[in-house]
């Protein structure tokens, strides 16, 4: 158990860090390289300021029409993504971790408010995957694919929290919770969820179109 | 009417369109889809495709959505995936049946109206990607009968509705001896170099609503504009073509446009009350010929009334006393915020307007543009079907006093028209230009 | 073109008052001035739907129920598009073409003025007619007009097979062609657009599209064997009859002669392609980027360029100079031979190049006033309204002809003092 768990910790640790950041990047520099071609005026139009004006208006909850029009998910939604991003980075047990490793270390949430945000993001997901499945709109854009995304975000956070918790086998818990981490990480680039990155330039460019161009709002 | 109604039946197309679907194989279909994926989409569509998270936020946005009881296969994610993805995951191997559905949808159940880009939170832009799918049923040769024809009409005479060089200056002349009863030196000045503007029109206007040239010529000369228009090509600002995927006859016809501008020597091209026209010029037209902006500018009816309105080169004489409701057109309102000029005109030309509900930029598309209507009767009761929320909407403003409906879009014209008659909903249809030329002082006759 | 030498060049200044016209008329229209400045010359009303032409105050004889296009020749003639009784023909100074149609329109001129060509409707059949004789057949449609330079020869696109609209099965089988003084070539294509004839008048070329989406040129009805994505006008090298066109092939458009790709770039944009006159230079309007136009000289680019648009490129006579508008910003710029001029205009109006290309001369407007600019001085008058410049033969001299406060002037001014 050691070995496995020294492996996943260790070099599967890396690789997933790896794909995680090279992806991102290939992807970028995809991007940039193939922006011209074969439309040769996407870079043309950008504004910075109606790209950023289009991003704030989208980042701000209820400040959009169709924010507005979908209480429930945009609470959901906007409480989902924040624990997302901020419980793995603000975990004590995480930035313990990296203190040992290279001695970097930030300020941390208390445990009771990390537990409370994980259960907010499994909920979320268990929110996401019933909507997915009752709403008509919804269930008739969805595929398997979302399901298993769903999986994929929700999984890091169970087993976390069942491993924090000591809840059946601590050790294969934790060696769950590494993978099921990694495997997100690794699946972000390489999947939808690459909307963490790709939401910020298609926003852009519909924010420049209509500031720019149309002299239109976009929310 | 009793084409219409057969061939609204779902599975079945106009006898054009199915004689092209009937030549289709699997390895044409395959052929021309990798064809068009890999070398004409790029990054934009990549994003697009690898952006949307299936969310369905974007379904309320849509009026064919809406107006099919939320039925999901009419929202703008759903028609995606009935068109796009599924072609995409199956690499191009789809059979007959999927095109003529892809026909359906692409062509008639989306207006390209850019409704939806304000509801997704990634403003994704599905008429973008519905413009894909036409394109890619233009290289198979399965555009429905009535716009292809209108793009073969564009291809020969450069204006919409296959008028010919001398029927055009006839009619332009015609319409200047018309109005010449009514201001004795009136004058259409064909041709006039160095003119400060050259006036455009679409064919229609020539073909069926000459008044609309009649009127335009009454407000240019009372409001001492020195303007002329083209009298060889150049003289349509129209484009079917651009709906239809056929991308290099719309750069031809645009070019023809801006061309005539150019020869002309003048400061600026106003065009009369129509919006696909205005994205065609100042939109996609430009973009496919290399020019980022319109090279000339391109003033649009509303915005060239609001400046007369506001300059007082035409001065209201009465205001128009019935309450008054405003549409605002896709495309030169989310195409080109005109929204704020439009309700300036209103309320210079009328006692009193009452807005839609939703209005500005989340007005409901007329459910005619993007070329729907373009293709044809047999569609049409599908087209009106699909649109009961505009009805709603136009029920809802006549509720609050609205008799009048102006329209300033020669498509939404057509559309609304056959929405208040469809659903019964009483209300008067008006360009703003004949409003002005009802309302305003006209010159003393000597 | 036309022998200038004739023309009064001594210097001074003549002029027509035109105060009175108005008077005279009910409404006077566009004043034009004839290429040597002496004359000039608008439609006008007499009485309602009774027209004439007003020339140096003078009407002609004959008053018509309609009159449009007047323009004069390059060779001082006067010629208008006329109807009376419903019928429509030509009137030069004054008399018209025995020939009447339904409808004329669509006038071309030869370079030296002699020679007339129109587009005429009659029966609503469709033809060209030249110097008062038409075509022995006519076409059910008819879009798209040459007339040779030397004014000899006459073309257009035509329908000859029939197809209602609505029958787009029978006109993707091809409907139309090219027909040069109403012979019509025998293949037939989807669509045929701008013709040229060759300088010898042996050849006619035509863009045209095989089916929806197969463009190319073809040349006496023999399509390059080379398809592309689209094509552009084509033109005649001015000696060895080669012809050359803009084509778009792998999304760029690049230069083709012949069906060969001659220059070794594709641009966002390239078309307006002009041969000096001694052929031995090809330049043309491009865009390199999106959104960025300049003048391509044998496919080397001017280190200038423009946001919005180049237009009106043209070579000296002499083939040592080319100009071209550039405009950015919406003003107006001029550029000779990669240099553009400081001065920036709200408008300027094509070039003229004297005939030893030294000087080059052009009409321009800043905030409702015309004045010239020479060789990048301004003249110092600014006028209501100023016609093209005219060079004299030798370029020492510039006829400028404009309106100031109603008189017209008719100025011979010497070229060095207004460019220095
Ligand atoms: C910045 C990091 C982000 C992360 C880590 C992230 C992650 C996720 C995850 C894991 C899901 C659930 C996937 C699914 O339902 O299949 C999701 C859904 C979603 N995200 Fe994000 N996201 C991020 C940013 C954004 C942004 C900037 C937006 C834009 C407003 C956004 C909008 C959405 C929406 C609308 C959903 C759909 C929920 C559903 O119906 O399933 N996300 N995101
Ligand atoms: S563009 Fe308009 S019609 Fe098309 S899917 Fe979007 S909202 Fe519906
Ligand atoms: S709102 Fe946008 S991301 Fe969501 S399903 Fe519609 S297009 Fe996709």
């Amino acid at each position: 158990m050691n070995v496995i768990y020294q492996f996943v910790a260790g070099p599967l640790a890396w690789a997933a860090f790896i794909l995680f950041l090279s992806g991102i990047f290939l992807r970028m520099i995809q991007l940039f390289v193939k922006v011209n071609q074969p439309e040769k005026f996407l870079l043309h139009y950008f504004s910075l300021r109606y790209g950023l004006r289009s991003i704030i208006r989208w980042l701000t909850p209820f400040a959009t029409t169709n924010w507005r029009k979908h209480p429930v998910f945009t609470v959901v939604t906007f409480i989902f993504h924040g624990c997302l991003l901020i419980t793995p980075v603000f975990l004590s047990g995480h930035v313990v971790l990296i203190d040992e490793a290279w001695s970097l270390s930030w300020w941390t949430l208390p445990d009771g408010l990390a537990d409370l945000m994980t259960l907010i993001v499994i909920g979320s997901c268990v929110f996401f995957g019933i909507r997915r499945i009752v709403r008509p709109e919804v269930r008739f854009v969805t595929d398997a694919s979302d399901f298993i995304l769903l999986v994929i975000v929700a999984a890091p956070f169970i087993t976390g929290f069942l491993a924090y918790n000591q809840w059946f086998g601590a050790t294969w818990m934790t060696i769950a919770h590494m993978l099921s981490g990694q495997i997100l990480l690794a699946a972000i680039p390489f999947t939808r969820l690459n909307h963490i990155i790709l939401f910020f330039f298609s926003r852009a460019y519909m924010g420049s179109e209509f500031g720019k161009v149309r002299h239109a709002r976009d929310w | 009417m009793s084409e219409a109604q057969n061939l609204d039946n779902k599975n079945q197309l106009d006898t054009a369109t199915e004689a092209g679907i009937s030549r289709l194989t699997p390895e044409k279909i395959k052929k021309v889809v990798d064809c068009v994926i890999k070398r004409e989409t790029g990054v934009r569509f990549e994003t697009y495709m690898q952006t949307c998270i299936h969310c369905g936020l974007c379904s309320e946005a849509c009026h064919f959505y809406l107006s099919h009881d939320n039925d999901p296969h009419y929202s703008p994610a759903g028609k995606i995936k009935q068109t796009i993805w599924e072609l995409i995951k199956r690499k191009g191997n789809v059979d007959r049946d999927f095109i003529r559905r892809a026909v359906r949808i692409a062509h008639t159940e989306c207006n390209l109206c850019k409704r939806c880009a304000l509801y997704c939170p990634f403003g994704i832009d599905i008429a973008y990607m519905m413009l894909v799918m036409r394109r890619i049923l233009h290289k198979l040769a399965v555009t429905p009968l009535y716009i292809q024809d209108t793009a073969h009409s564009h291809s020969v005479t450069m204006n919409q509705m296959w008028v010919k060089g001398d029927e055009w200056v006839d009619t332009v002349q015609w319409q200047e001896e018309e109005a010449q009863d009514e201001i004795y030196n009136l004058r259409i000045p064909l041709e006039k170099h160095g003119s400060e503007i050259m006036y455009s029109v679409i064919a229609p206007e020539p073909k069926f609503q000459a008044q609309l040239i009649y009127q335009a010529a009454i407000i240019m000369n009372t409001a001492g504009i020195d303007w002329t228009m083209p009298a060889g090509v150049g003289w349509d600002n129209s484009d079917m073509a651009m709906y239809t995927g056929d991308n290099e006859i719309m750069g031809r016809v645009k070019r023809a446009h801006f061309e005539a501008a150019s020869r002309l020597k003048v400061k600026k091209i106003v065009m009369g009350e129509c919006g696909h026209a205005y994205r065609s010029v100042a939109d996609m037209g430009n973009r496919w010929l290399g020019w980022s902006m319109p090279p000339v500018p391109v003033v649009h009816a509303i915005e060239f009334y609001y400046d007369l309105l506001k300059s007082g080169k035409i001065k209201i004489a009465k205001k128009y006393e019935k309450p008054v409701t405003l549409h605002d057109p896709c495309n030169v309102v989310r195409g080109a915020g005109l929204h704020e000029k439009a309700r300036y005109v209103a309320n210079q030309l009328c006692d009193k307007v009452v807005e839609m509900i939703p209005n500005r930029e989340h007005n409901y598309c007329c459910g005619a543009g993007g070329g729907v209507i373009n293709c044809g009767p047999a569609f049409k009761l599908s087209r009106t079907e699909g649109n009961s929320v505009k009805a709603e909407q136009l029920f809802n403003a006549k509720s609050r006093g609205a008799m009048t409906l102006i329209a300033p879009c020669h498509n939404c014209h057509s559309g609304l028209h056959d929405i208040v008659h469809h659903y019964e909903v009483g209300l008067e249809l008006k360009f703003f230009s004949d409003i002005i030329y009802e309302c305003m002082e006209k010159p003393e006759d000597k | 073109m036309t022998d200038k030498s004739a023309w009064d060049w001594d210097k001074g200044d003549k002029t027509i008052d035109t105060t009175g016209w108005s008077a005279q008329y009910k409404w006077v229209e566009e004043l034009h001035a004839a290429p040597d400045g002496q004359t000039l010359a608008a439609v006008v009303n007499v009485d309602q739907g009774e027209f004439t032409v007003c020339v140096n105050a003078t009407s002609w004889e004959k008053t018509f129920d309609k009159i449009w296009h007047l323009r004069f020749l390059n060779d001082g003639r006067l010629t208008a598009l006329v109807s009376a009784m419903g019928q429509w023909t030509v009137a030069v100074d004054g008399s018209c073409w025995d020939n009447t149609f339904g409808f004329v329109w669509n006038p071309l001129f030869s370079n030296n003025g002699k020679h007339i060509a129109v587009a005429v409707q009659r029966d609503m059949r469709y033809c060209m007619a030249l110097n008062d004789e038409s075509w022995k057949t006519d076409f059910a449609n008819m879009t798209y007009f040459a007339l040779s330079p030397d004014g000899s020869k006459t073309a257009a696109c035509v329908q000859v097979k029939d197809a209602d609209s609505g029958q787009i099965q029978k006109f993707q089988k091809g409907t139309f062609t090219a027909a040069i003084d109403g012979k019509p070539w025998e293949q037939t294509f989807v669509n045929v657009w701008h013709l040229a004839i060759s300088p010898d008048n042996r050849h006619l070329a035509a863009e045209v599209r095989l089916n929806l989406y197969d463009y190319t040129i073809a040349v006496d009805a023999k399509p390059w064997e080379q398809i592309y994505q689209s094509v552009w006008e084509p033109v005649f090298h001015p000696a060895d009859g080669s012809v050359t066109a803009p084509v778009k092939s792998d999304g760029k458009w690049h230069m083709a002669r012949d069906g060969k790709i001659i220059w070794n770039r594709g641009f966002v944009q390239l078309w307006r392609q002009r041969f000096s006159p001694d052929g031995s230079k090809l330049a043309a309007i491009v865009a390199p980027k999106f959104g960025r136009w300049t003048v391509a000289v044998d496919q080397e680019l001017w280190a200038v360029s423009a946001k919005q648009m180049v237009t009106d490129l043209a070579f000296s006579p002499d083939s040592s100079k080319i100009a071209a508008l550039f405009k950015s910003g919406g003003y107006w710029k001029i550029a000779v031979d990669g240099d553009l001029w400081s001065r920036k205009f709200d408008r300027v109006f094509t070039p003229v190049f004297s005939s030893d290309g030294r000087s080059l001369a052009a009409k321009v407007e800043t905030k409702g006033k015309y004045t010239l600019v020479v060789n990048g001085k301004l003249w110092q008058q600014s006028c209501d309204m100023i016609w093209d410049p005219v060079f004299s033969p030798d370029g020492d001299k510039i006829l400028i002809r404009f309106m100031k406060d109603g008189i017209y002037h008719r100025r011979i001014e010497l070229t060095s003092n207004i460019s220095g």
